[in-house]
């Protein structure tokens, strides 16, 4: 099939202001992902194309991006999807939202990295292990109160697809509020007050406004909306 | 790129971010100052793709000892892994599962609340032959919360780390070590990290080959810079097909899938491991069923008359031969979702299969390098067939060879490679670094492979990278794959060279730019590509036998008279050297391996 795709660019070494590049691809196999289409751009067309990417199959969390206005990972968005029957197709590819271009669909991550930081997000327990040397007990109830949080992958699909962290970037987002969820969910773990106190804050979980984005973009499916209520009731009630 | 250069100045330096990388940092800051380097953010590294499980003798479904672990690692590795290092592999696994769950991690659990285990090829009762649950999972992203909970212990216990730095050269003088150079992938210039220690855990290198697992970044650059810096690589002709990948995208199906039961069924609607495997079926190790559906294939045997077999774990399929076998357990569609949410996903996003109703096309994948850089069981890199240590240089995980997958890896020892040699090797280096001087950097350090980048950058021949990275992929698939023969394994040799000048004489890039220029750093990938290539086919041409996961047409037999031995292949200017090394035999002798 036939493919339009049309990709934000921006190379600060050449020119100051953004353009867009125009690719017509025939041949196209409606199994190709959108990496495989910035993949061919790349290899056959013009190698100063940049991108992040690395495993291919929707595990390792590059390549979110924005897809026809929506954002998903390159490598998990076929062509077929966006096609949807047709026998041709017109691609929009833009980096995600939010955090600044640095050179075409590359984006810093270093505030969405900071965000994430800022919720401690590891496993915190001080008591001794188990006298005989053995792992922790945990219900399998227990440990499936947090299962869906920990298939995140930091992609930031979910915070670069939310309006709130659109309009102030202090907000920690989606992203940073799922790991704390992944931790204040977990029976083992006793940092409990610790992390409500920062997703407590002024740029807390408060900066939700449930507008689902983050849900839709997920590419992990995880109900991310409904991690952040389950902050929020957290934080009301003061109990798991 | 920037002529500037910046030094930085450290204990110990990490290159790499996956499962070893992250080990090795955590024990190794303990004690001194680290800097872990990783060409990605370290979540993006490859452990985190790891699927089904941790082998450990916890033993919490069943009986199990870990020296059963070790057997079935021996017998797995076709009695070429050494055997004092299998054994400090399957007795350790056992404490660092634990501690991992100590760190958080979230493990699947037992209705005790114990570390739930699975089924996994070739992990067995020694007494009754039968598979044993020994693979410790958490659902069927085992490597992603791994991955996970080791990066959080590392931000907790605040490990520098430089994220997008793509490490390109060991500063080697004579036999001591002195740090390594890298290039700032946001910036492009170059940075010198002088150390008094060096490790690699970079990862293999399976984008040698056109279908496989492995992710874009997996380019062996660890392994290649050694080789380079006069690091023989240890056999390097073992390289794992695993065989259940998705059809023509190579992307991983977990073993996990047959663990809870699935089967593989040819063209005709046959159970075909019957044949091969009579005992453990499709549980038997992965070169042996690699092989098998390549026959299988061979013999007119595909689907639909195509290179693929089906994987079939539709509880319809999988409860008939349950009841055949005379098993009371019996799969549900609701189990399939929970135990294999990631690879319903993946075949229902990459194929339109629904794995709870249809089979999936699966066939052998590229996956796993079993050889690589040569280190004792502390991680420290050897130089020869006398043992010889180079101080202060380290590797671990899939890039190093211990060698505890001998000559056939085992499902799940690769995670266990990771935490169990990425701990000795972090606590030997914190060691290390405690006497060790910081010896003065060379002048110049980084001049060499700043000379290298500038040819590539200024090259006029008209090759692209992409171009030549698929001709070398299409010769390594035909012609070093899961079945050699001397004349194959010939044309690889031949096409290989002339990649290789192509590369060295032709090679262009479009992007003459500094900030992120990914298409110079592709291009100097392949170089380590290519390398690592000749280096496995030169390595392969010359064992005359079949073992493992080299399997020669026309030697199809063991030969234990002469070829129960290391390959070590070193370079020296364009050339390449073998020379052999002894394979530690301990409690088992080698014998017939029949699943």
């Amino acid at each position: 099939m036939q493919v339009q795709l049309r990709v934000r660019r921006f190379n600060p070494e050449k020119q100051p202001k953004p353009w867009w590049g125009d690719y017509s691809l025939d041949n196209v196999s409606p199994n190709d992902s959108v990496l495989d289409l910035l993949h061919r751009v790349k290899w056959t067309i013009d190698g100063t194309l940049s991108l992040r990417r690395s495993c291919a199959h929707g595990v390792c969390g590059s390549d979110a991006m924005r897809i026809n206005g929506v954002n998903a990972l390159a490598c998990k968005m076929l062509v077929a999807r966006l096609a949807d029957g047709r026998d041709s197709v017109k691609v929009q590819v833009e980096p995600i939202l939010g955090l600044r271009v640095l050179k075409d669909l590359i984006v810093d991550m270093e505030p969405f990295f900071d965000h994430f930081r800022s919720v401690l997000p590891y496993f915190i327990n001080n008591q001794p292990a188990p006298a005989n040397g053995r792992e922790r007990l945990q219900s399998p109830e227990d440990r499936a109160r947090f299962d869906d949080t920990t298939k995140c992958i930091l992609c930031a699909a979910c915070t670069t697809s939310c309006p709130s962290f659109w309009a102030n970037d202090r907000y920690v987002g989606p992203a940073a509020i799922v790991q704390a969820h992944r931790f204040i969910f977990d029976s083992r773990d006793e940092g409990f007050q610790e992390r409500l106190d920062v997703v407590g804050d002024t740029f807390g979980v408060w900066r939700c406004r449930t507008i689902f984005n983050c849900t839709n973009a997920c590419p992990r499916e995880i109900e991310v909306t409904k991690a952040i209520a389950e902050v929020k009731m957290a934080l009301t009630s003061g109990q798991v | 790129m920037s002529t500037k250069t910046h030094t930085h100045t450290f204990d110990a330096i990490i290159v790499g971010a996956g499962g070893a990388g992250l080990m090795a940092a955590l024990y190794a800051s303990r004690e001194a100052n680290v800097a872990v380097i990783s060409k990605l953010y370290p979540t993006r590294s490859h452990t985190g793709a790891a699927q089904g499980g941790i082998g450990a003798a916890l033993g919490n479904l069943e009986e199990d000892r870990w020296e059963w672990h070790a057997y079935d690692t021996v017998k797995g590795s076709d009695y070429l892994a050494d055997q004092d290092a299998v054994d400090v592999l399957c007795r350790e696994a056992v404490d660092t599962v634990i501690e991992l769950e100590h760190m958080g991690l979230p493990f699947d659990r037992t209705p005790e609340g114990k570390i739930s285990q699975r089924r996994f090829g070739g992990h067995t009762n020694n007494e009754t032959k039968k598979p044993v649950m020994r693979a410790c999972h958490a659902a069927d992203r085992t490597g992603h919360m791994i991955l996970q909970t080791l990066y959080q212990q590392c931000i907790k216990n605040k490990v520098n780390f430089f994220d997008e730095y793509h490490v390109v050269d060991l500063i080697r003088v004579d036999n001591t070590v002195r740090g390594v150079v890298a290039v700032c992938l946001a910036t492009g210039e170059f940075h010198v990290f002088h150390g008094k220690a060096v490790m690699f855990a970079t990862g293999g290198w399976g984008r040698c080959w056109d279908v496989t697992s492995n992710a874009h970044s997996l380019t062996g650059d660890g392994a290649a810079i050694c080789l380079r810096r006069g690091v023989p690589m240890e056999d390097m002709e073992f390289f794992q097909f695993h065989p259940t990948g998705i059809f023509k995208l190579g992307i991983l199906i977990t073993e996990g899938v047959r663990g809870e039961g699935g089967v593989l069924i040819n063209g005709k609607g046959e159970r075909f491991m019957e044949k091969y495997a009579p005992t453990i079926k499709d549980l038997a190790s992965r070169d042996v069923i690699s092989r098998a559906i390549y026959l299988e294939i061979q013999a007119g045997n595909g689907v639909n008359g195509q290179n693929y077999v089906h994987l079939d774990v539709t509880p319809e399929t999988v409860n008939k031969y349950f009841a055949e076998a005379g098993e009371t357990r019996r799969l549900t569609a609701e189990m399939i979702e929970q135990k294999l949410p990631d690879i319903a996903d993946f075949t229902r996003t990459y194929l339109g299969v629904d794995p709870v109703k249809e089979p999936m096309p699966i066939q052998p994948t590229a996956h796993y390098a079993m050889g690589g850089i040569p280190t004792d069981v502390d991680g420290r890199v050897i130089l020869d067939a006398a043992n010889t240590v180079l101080d202060g240089l380290y590797a671990a995980g899939e890039t190093a060879c211990v060698s505890v997958h001998g000559a056939n890896r085992l499902g799940t020892n690769s995670l266990v490679d990771l935490v169990v040699f990425g701990r000795r090797a972090g606590v030997h280096m914190a060691q290390y670094c405690r006497q060790a001087d910081l010896l003065p950097l060379p002048d110049n350090a980084a001049a060499e492979v700043m000379a290298e980048f500038e040819r590539i950058r200024q090259g006029q021949g008209g090759a692209k990278a992409a171009a030549l990275r698929t001709r070398m992929q299409k010769t390594m698939t035909d012609n070093v794959g899961v079945f050699r023969t001397a004349d194959l394994l010939q044309q690889a040799m031949d096409d290989l060279r002339e990649l290789r000048q192509e590369f060295v004489n032709n090679i262009q890039i479009d992007d003459n730019g500094r900030q992120f220029n990914t298409d110079l750093l592709e291009a100097w990938e392949l170089g380590c590509l290519l390398e690592l290539a000749e280096v496995t086919a030169i390595s392969a041409a010359a064992r005359e036998e079949s073992r493992g996961g080299h399997a020669r047409d026309d030697f199809p037999q063991r030969d234990d008279e002469q070829w129960l031995t290391h390959t070590l292949c070193h370079k020296a200017g364009d050339q390449y050297r073998l020379d052999y090394k002894p394979v530690v035999i301990g409690r088992y002798q080698p014998q017939e391996r029949v699943y």
